[in-house]
Order: C-alpha cells, then sequence, then structure tokens
C-alpha cells in the first residue's frame, strides 16, 4: 500500500496544479495583471484576499493560479523535448554502437560537464527572456540523463531474444528500436521524464527570478518571487504562496516519479500475471 | 532434384575472429534443400549448427564472418544481396523459430500485434487487413479462440502456445524455408511431440522446406527425409534417414545411433540427449589435426592423426567422411 500512497499524493498534487492552470479563468477572484489597485496595496491574507495583494494591490491567489499556467507549460513541453532528444540519440547509440555511440557519448559527456541551468542560462542570454526561449533553453540542456538511461536500456535489449528474432524476421533498423526497443523501456523513461518535468519548473522559476523568464506583469510563479524578494520580511506572503505553489508542483511530480519507478519496475510488472 | 535447389550451401566457412587470431568455426559445409524438403542437421553443443543457419540468413555478426564459400538461395548468392535485399528475404522467404519462445516475442506487444507486423512489414498490408490476417493465422496454429488470443500479452501463454504463436509469425508470410533451431527443447515432451507434428503438418500443407536443427538424432530423422551429422564444425555424414539409421557410416554417427534407444521406442519423440559417446568434443580454438573425431574415434589409425578425411560419396546416396567408414 505504500507504494501507491506516493502515487496518489503525488498524482493529485500534479493534477491540481494542471485543473489550477487549466481553470485559472474561472477560478480567480481578479484579472492577474490589469486589476491593480492601489488602494488595497500589501493587504495581507484575509477574507477577501486569500493569499494576501501585492505592492500595485493585485490578487496573490488569482496571480498564483495563472502562474501555473507558465509553470507547467515550461515544465511539461521542455521536458519533453528533452526526453524526445534523449531518446532519439541514446537509443540509436546504444543500438548502433560504433563512431555513432563515440559522438553520442562525448555530446552526453560535455552536457553532463556543463551545469544545464549555466547553458540554460547562456541560450536565453543569446535568445533574449521570453516564454519560447525559457521552452528552446530548457528543453535542449536537460536530455543527458535520459540519454544516458536509453543508451543503457538499448545496450541490454539488443541482446534479448524478441530482438534477435525481430531481426531474423526482416525488421528494418527503425522499426526494431520503435516496435521492439522503445515501448521495452518506456517505463524508466517515463520515471526520469516526470521527475524532470520537476526540475524543470524548478529552473522556470530560477531563470524567471533572474528576470530571463516571462516578462512580467503576466505572472510566473518565478517572476512573482523575483518580484517578492525586497519585501520578504515586511510582506512575507508575496513570497510565501508562490514558494509553496512550486514546492508542492515539485514535490508532487518528484512522488508521482516514485510511484510509477513502483508500479513500472519490471519485477513487479511480471508479479501481475 | 532437378532444376535449381531452393538453398544450396557450398564450402562455406565461418571464420571466428577472437581478437589476434582466425580459426574456422566450420569449413567445408556444403548441403543443399530443394523445395518442399525435409533437411536435418544434427550434432552435439558447439559444433556449429547455428552459426550455419545464421549464415544462411545473413545475419553473423562479428566476431562471427563467413570465410568462404558461396550460399545461394534460388540461385541468388546471399552474400551479393544488398543489405535491404537480405532483409526482404528474412521473415518473407526464409522464416526461422528459436529455442526459446519464453524470450523470442516481444514482451510489451499483444501476440496478435506480432504477428500482424509481418503482413505490414513484407506483404504491405494496412494494419486492419494485417489484424485480421493475424487471427487467421493464430487458428491456423491451433490456438483456441485465436480472435481473443491475439489481444493477449506473451505472458499470459504458455510455453506451447508461445511457440506457436512463434511459428504462426514465422510463416505468416508463406515463406519457402523454414529454419527450426532447437525449436522445442524448452517444452516438456508432450508439448514438444505436437509441436512438431504441427510445425511439420503446415509445412508440408504449404510445401515449405524445413532446415531442422537438433542435438536430436531421433528427433531430426522423425521430421526430415535427409540428415546431415556435423561434428567440430564439419559435416561428417549426410544421408537419407532411414539409411542413416540402418546402416549408419561415420563412427561418430554409428556412436549417435548406438546412444538411441531402439527404432521401436522411438516414439518418445526427443527425450534422449547424444552424450554416450566417450571423451569431448574439442574446442573450437584446438581442434586436432587430421579427422577433427580421432581422439574420440575407436578405428583411428595413423592417418587419420595427420590427414583430414575427403568425403566420399555412398552408393545409396550421401557422403561420408571418414578414412575408415563402413
Ligand atoms: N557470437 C559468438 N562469439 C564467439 N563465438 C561464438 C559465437 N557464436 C558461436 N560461437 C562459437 O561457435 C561455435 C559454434 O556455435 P553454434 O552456436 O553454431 O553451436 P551449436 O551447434 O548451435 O550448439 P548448440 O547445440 O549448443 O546450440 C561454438 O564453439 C561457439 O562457441
Ligand atoms: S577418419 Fe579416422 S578418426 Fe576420423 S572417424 Fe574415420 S576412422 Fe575415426
Ligand atoms: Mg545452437
Amino acid at each position: 500500500m505504500k507504494l501507491r500512497a506516493n502515487l496518489v499524493i503525488g498524482g493529485s498534487l500534479f493534477a491540481l496544479a494542471i485543473i489550477v492552470g487549466l481553470l485559472a479563468p474561472w477560478l480567480a477572484h481578479t484579472d492577474p495583471v490589469m486589476d491593480a489597485n492601489l488602494m488595497n496595496a500589501e493587504e495581507p491574507p484575509s477574507w477577501t484576499w486569500w493569499f494576501g495583494t501585492d505592492g500595485q494591490g493585485r490578487d496573490i491567489y488569482s496571480r498564483v493560479l495563472y502562474g501555473a499556467r507558465v509553470s507547467l507549460t515550461v515544465g511539461i513541453v521542455s521536458q519533453l523535448i528533452n526526453s524526445v532528444i534523449g531518446v532519439a540519440l541514446g537509443l540509436s547509440a546504444g543500438y548502433f554502437g560504433g563512431w555513432w555511440d563515440d559522438v553520442v557519448n562525448a555530446l552526453t559527456n560535455l552536457m553532463l560537464a556543463i551545469p544545464s541551468l549555466i547553458f540554460a542560462l547562456a541560450i536565453m542570454a543569446v535568445l533574449g527572456p521570453g516564454l519560447t526561449s525559457l521552452l528552446i533553453a530548457l528543453g535542449l540542456t536537460n536530455w543527458s540523463f535520459t540519454c544516458r538511461l536509453a543508451r543503457a536500456s538499448a545496450l541490454s535489449l539488443r541482446n534479448q531474444g524478441y530482438v534477435q528474432a525481430a531481426t531474423v524476421l526482416g525488421y528494418g533498423d527503425l522499426r526494431i528500436m520503435v516496435t521492439q526497443l522503445l515501448p521495452n523501456m518506456l517505463g524508466p523513461i517515463v520515471v526520469i521524464g516526470t521527475l524532470g518535468m520537476g526540475s524543470a519548473v524548478l529552473s522556470e522559476a530560477a531563470l524567471s527570478f533572474l528576470g530571463l523568464g516571462v516578462r512580467p506583469p503576466f505572472p510566473s510563479w518565478g517572476s512573482m518571487l523575483s518580484e517578492a524578494r525586497d519585501q520578504i520580511t515586511t510582506a512575507p506572503w508575496l513570497s510565501l504562496f508562490p514558494g509553496l505553489a512550486i514546492f508542492l508542483t515539485v514535490l508532487g511530480l518528484n512522488l508521482l516519479g516514485d510511484g510509477l519507478r513502483d508500479i513500472l519496475d519490471p519485477h513487479s510488472r511480471s508479479r501481475r500475471t | 532434384m532437378t532444376g535449381v535447389p531452393l538453398i544450396e550451401v557450398e564450402n562455406l566457412r565461418i571464420d571466428l575472429d577472437d581478437g589476434s587470431r582466425r580459426v574456422a568455426a566450420a569449413e567445408g559445409v556444403s548441403f543443399r534443400i530443394s523445395r518442399g524438403e525435409t533437411f536435418g542437421l544434427v550434432g552435439e553443443s558447439g559444433c556449429g549448427k547455428s552459426i550455419t543457419a545464421l549464415a544462411l540468413i545473413g545475419l553473423l555478426r562479428s566476431p562471427l564472418s563467413i570465410g568462404g564459400g558461396v550460399i545461394r538461395f534460388e540461385g541468388r548468392e546471399i552474400q551479393r544481396l544488398s543489405a535491404a535485399g537480405q532483409r526482404e528475404l528474412r521473415g518473407n522467404r526464409i522464416a526461422m523459430i528459436f529455442q526459446e519462445p519464453m524470450t523470442a516475442l516481444n514482451p510489451v506487444s499483444p501476440v496478435g500485434r506480432q504477428i500482424a507486423e509481418m503482413f505490414v512489414l513484407h506483404k504491405g498490408k494496412s494494419w486492419r487487413e494485417a489484424n485480421q490476417l493475424a487471427v487467421e493465422s493464430l487458428a491456423s496454429v491451433r490456438v483456441p479462440a485465436p480472435e481473443r488470443r491475439v489481444n493477449d500479452y506473451p505472458h499470459q501463454l504458455s510455453g506451447g502456445m508461445r511457440q506457436r504463436v512463434m511459428i504462426a509469425i514465422a510463416l505468416a508470410c508463406g515463406p519457402d524455408l523454414l529454419i527450426a533451431d532447437e525449436p522445442t527443447t524448452a517444452l516438456d515432451v508432450t508439448v514438444q511431440a505436437e509441436i512438431i507434428e504441427l510445425m511439420r503438418n503446415l509445412c508440408a500443407e504449404r510445401g515449405t522446406a524445413i532446415l531442422m536443427i537438433s542435438h536430436d538424432l531421433g528427433l531430426v530423422a522423425n521430421v526430415c527425409r535427409r540428415v546431415a551429422v556435423m561434428y567440430a564444425g564439419r559435416i561428417v555424414e549426410e544421408r537419407g534417414s532411414a539409411d542413416i539409421f540402418r546402416a549408419p557410416s561415420h563412427p561418430y554417427t554409428q556412436g549417435l545411433v548406438d546412444s538411441l534407444p531402439r527404432l521401436g521406442s522411438r516414439a518418445a519423440l526427443g527425450r534422449v540427449r547424444l552424450k554416450e559417446i566417450a571423451g569431448v568434443v574439442p574446442a573450437i580454438t584446438g581442434f586436432p589435426d587430421g579427422c577433427r573425431f580421432n581422439p574420440r574415434c575407436a578405428q583411428a589409425t595413423d592417418i587419420c592423426r595427420t590427414a583430414a578425411p575427403e568425403t566420399d560419396l555412398l552408393e545409396a546416396g550421401g557422403f561420408v567422411r571418414c578414412h575408415h567408414h563402413a
């Protein structure tokens, strides 16, 4: 039952974040950008202002809801890009071996040697701030673990009887990779992907905190934290709620990843029969 | 044997590169299989049966390679075909089933899909048609309730059922040759007999030739019209199955036949392993000079230790490779 607990809690937190992001227009009390009113500036949390208001009188609750959109878009889309790159490179490297494997290995080592956030920063510096740049920067810099994993899986899977049987039956290389190797390594790839989404959410926050993310006034959790940093002692709710949102989302993704690992583990799968 | 044989192996040599040097894992291997014929390849573990089969379908991979000789499929040299040309033969014209039905199926794909993939791949069918054909294929290998079974994953099937699925996959495209490499050793005796019977009947109906590979002379002779006995990388005797039992010519074959239960009790298909010949199979890197069987042969003389015997054609058909054959 313990196996299920992390899956349920993690899945619920992640689902909650997605629902919140999708339904933000209906759940929010005010428009996150337009409804500034200096009369209500820096109100602490109350029945009217659930999460309080910021220095311009904007409702933090509404801004956190809308902020989920940026964080999740960046988390999901950039991790998908990473997964596709990592799987394509790692799977083909492990399957073909030879010089291609050497090239991919060198590239992976390079990526591992440079902290991905620094690399993303460099890309952002070139592309300029904004959502698209964020997606590209984070999508291109965090595939090395997926790549390693896909390569290692392909190396062991290619000696499996069914992969050799497929060769004997006339399957081409691409067909073998797609039908025989990929489905059999999907479990761990999904787990890594889920965990990677969590770290992408964090990276988005970090980059937005540094002013490289989505441009204010549109809210993202990272940029909200960034704007709140001067008032951390006078108006702590400004940083508390976006911080909590980041924390819960990343926690949820990590729990979800762990839970998926438990059920996608091949040993527990064979127990199902 | 008129016209072009289906498959023709001439003086095949398979090299094993162990890093520092090349040794011949098999050499001087020659045989022909005609359309619809059943041919057996028998010998102890490690004598080179599987690598010969792999050579036939162009799938020897480093450290193994073809070191000489010719393999022709319908008169076309397999080594000369492009990679795509070879791939088109595999699964389509030449199919193969293996010893291990447990691992030869993709665990995360429904068996019906794995059969259907053959029609999509080799016959250009749509997935809709292919799925329909997959049900028919499953029915043809006598899997009960095939329209439901197509959705099963391999782990939901018994070993015998899985081997039936393998046969369905292998025969899906109506190949001209089915290579069966120890197709039943992993199964228990009654299931073995059923599977062999099924394979033989299906191939006979469709005119598919069989190359059957096994340790078990009794089993092979039961299925195949002709048998080649392999020892340490060479074919030492090739005869009609009946002849080989009645009058084995090579001392090694004689040992094999003697180690089998008498003909009457051969119904117990494939229960007996051929192990009773004294001595051990020489290692691939240390084949003895002359006749490779000489350290274990009771009839060996000086010439056997220095000169490798040539093939002697036998009057009744077939050949033997021994200086002092019967
Ligand atoms: N990939 C490989 N690398 C190195 N040596 C190999 C390889 N495959 C086969 N060999 C060697 O080639 C020889 C013949 O092997 P092969 O698999 O053809 O034997 P076999 O007759 O099929 O035996 P078995 O009955 O055990 O299947 C053996 O000595 C084996 O060790
Ligand atoms: S050639 Fe000599 S050693 Fe070899 S099988 Fe014949 S008699 Fe025995
Ligand atoms: Mg073998």
